[in-house]
């Protein structure tokens, strides 16, 4: 397997949240802004760097038999590092992404990339497809949060776009606005597929 | 009274899977049959329940005391609910065989679904006491169950309706959420917290 395949299996071919339909919590919570879904996606990212080489390192110590509660406690650890440091150095952001930080330890994406992954490769290969699939998650929160954000507010990263007179719809940065853009991009990606798909055939 | 106030506001107002998103993954997944999400409501509501007493007394009786609950929450949490969720299985299996059949698969699942985990830390976040903390994650369980209830009710008549091809499976579930979400942010004026 070559190092770029493992690096870009996660941005596209195997995107945890377009392709994968995985770590949805985070995804739906976090994204009324773009910001936040930027330092989400990253604070994931960190975890999954961290946890995959550790996983990769420590394989031929773990007994295959208790290998899950290992994983859980090695992503555990590395979610604690993550959550003291923003809440040391970033405590605004700290505060608005609050209990999905340390929710980040049920994250599948991070627990199936340890099985899947980390557990049959090298350290330097599970860095990059942690690195992968941690920015593949991040373009799709930042994705998501920026299309909720100009719709929802009326500005991408807290940058006014339209000035006074813009109606912001509200209901886009509640609750029921993260499942219907969610969906609606979704649909519009597997519109996409088939149409090529459907070219490729002819 | 303050106990049923926190019971029905956690069930309806700031329900776990439509207004906080804890339990997606359960919630798009298991969501295609009523029976079987009502399964997989009523395993959530019972481990969440236990959870909350076990995770309380953790937090109460080991992390507090020895100063650690900054750092080894997380750890210690995830373990105990692990733990309990195996410990429910052997259990079941042993006493009650038909309710372990029923649940099947779904027990094992209940310890990456981050309901659980989500509100043992809600819960130690907001400083609950032993009854409260415990009423929270029995409410916590049965707001998850009607929501996953509702939603495999409406997915089993959407089998028959005509839903566009590239917006079946995932996509239709999703703006179906969206949809039930609305409605439950009706209820936010039920009660003045």
């Amino acid at each position: 397997m070559k190092a770029s395949y493992a690096l870009f299996n996660g941005l596209w071919r195997e995107n945890p949240t377009f392709r994968l339909v995985l770590g949805m919590c985070p995804t739906l919570a976090v994204t009324n802004a773009a910001a936040n879904g930027l330092s989400m996606g990253l604070a994931t990212a960190f975890v999954l760097v961290g946890s995959n080489m550790m996983v990769a390192a420590l394989k031929k110590v773990i007994p295959d038999e208790v290998r899950i509660p290992a994983y859980v406690i090695i992503i555990a650890t590395f979610v604690t590092i993550a959550d003291l440091a923003l809440a040391a150095f970033f405590p605004e952001m700290y505060k608005v992404l609050g209990l999905f930080i340390p929710l980040i330890v049920v994250n599948c994406i991070i627990l199936a990339r340890a099985e899947a992954f980390a557990a049959k490769n090298t350290v330097f290969m599970s860095a990059l497809d942690g690195l992968g699939m941690g920015l593949g998650f991040t373009w799709a929160l930042t994705f998501l949060g920026i299309i909720r954000e100009i719709i929802g507010m009326g500005s991408v990263f807290g940058i006014n776009l339209f000035g006074e007179g813009f109606v912001s719809w509200i209901i886009f940065i509640l609750p029921p606005g993260a499942f219907l853009t969610l969906g609606l991009i979704l649909a519009f990606f597997n519109a996409m597929l088939s149409k090529k798909k459907k070219v490729q055939c002819s | 009274m303050e106990l049923l106030l926190l019971f029905i506001s956690t069930v309806l107002i700031n329900n776990f899977v439509l207004s906080r998103f804890l339990g997606i993954c359960p919630f798009l997944g298991v969501s295609k049959k009523i029976e079987v999400a009502f399964s997989m409501g009523l395993a959530a509501t019972f481990v969440m329940t236990l959870s909350a007493i076990a995770t309380w007394l953790v937090q109460h009786y080991i992390l507090m005391p020895f100063g650690m609950e900054r750092f080894l929450q997380y750890g210690a949490f995830i373990l105990v609910i692990a733990a309990l969720v195996q410990f429910v299985e052997m259990f079941l299996k042993k006493t009650s065989p038909a309710l372990y059949q029923s649940l099947g698969i779904f027990l094992p699942l209940i310890t990456t679904n981050c309901a659980i985990l989500g509100f043992a830390l809600l819960s130690a976040l907001n400083g609950y006491g032993l009854v409260t903390s415990t009423v929270f994650g029995f409410g916590a369980g049965v707001g998850f169950t009607l929501a996953i209830s509702l939603m495999a009710g409406l997915r089993e008549n959407m089998e028959f309706g005509d839903v566009p091809e590239p917006f079946k499976g995932i996509p239709i579930t999703l703006i179906t959420a969206a949809i039930m979400s609305m409605a439950f942010m009706g209820f936010s004026g039920l009660i003045a917290m």
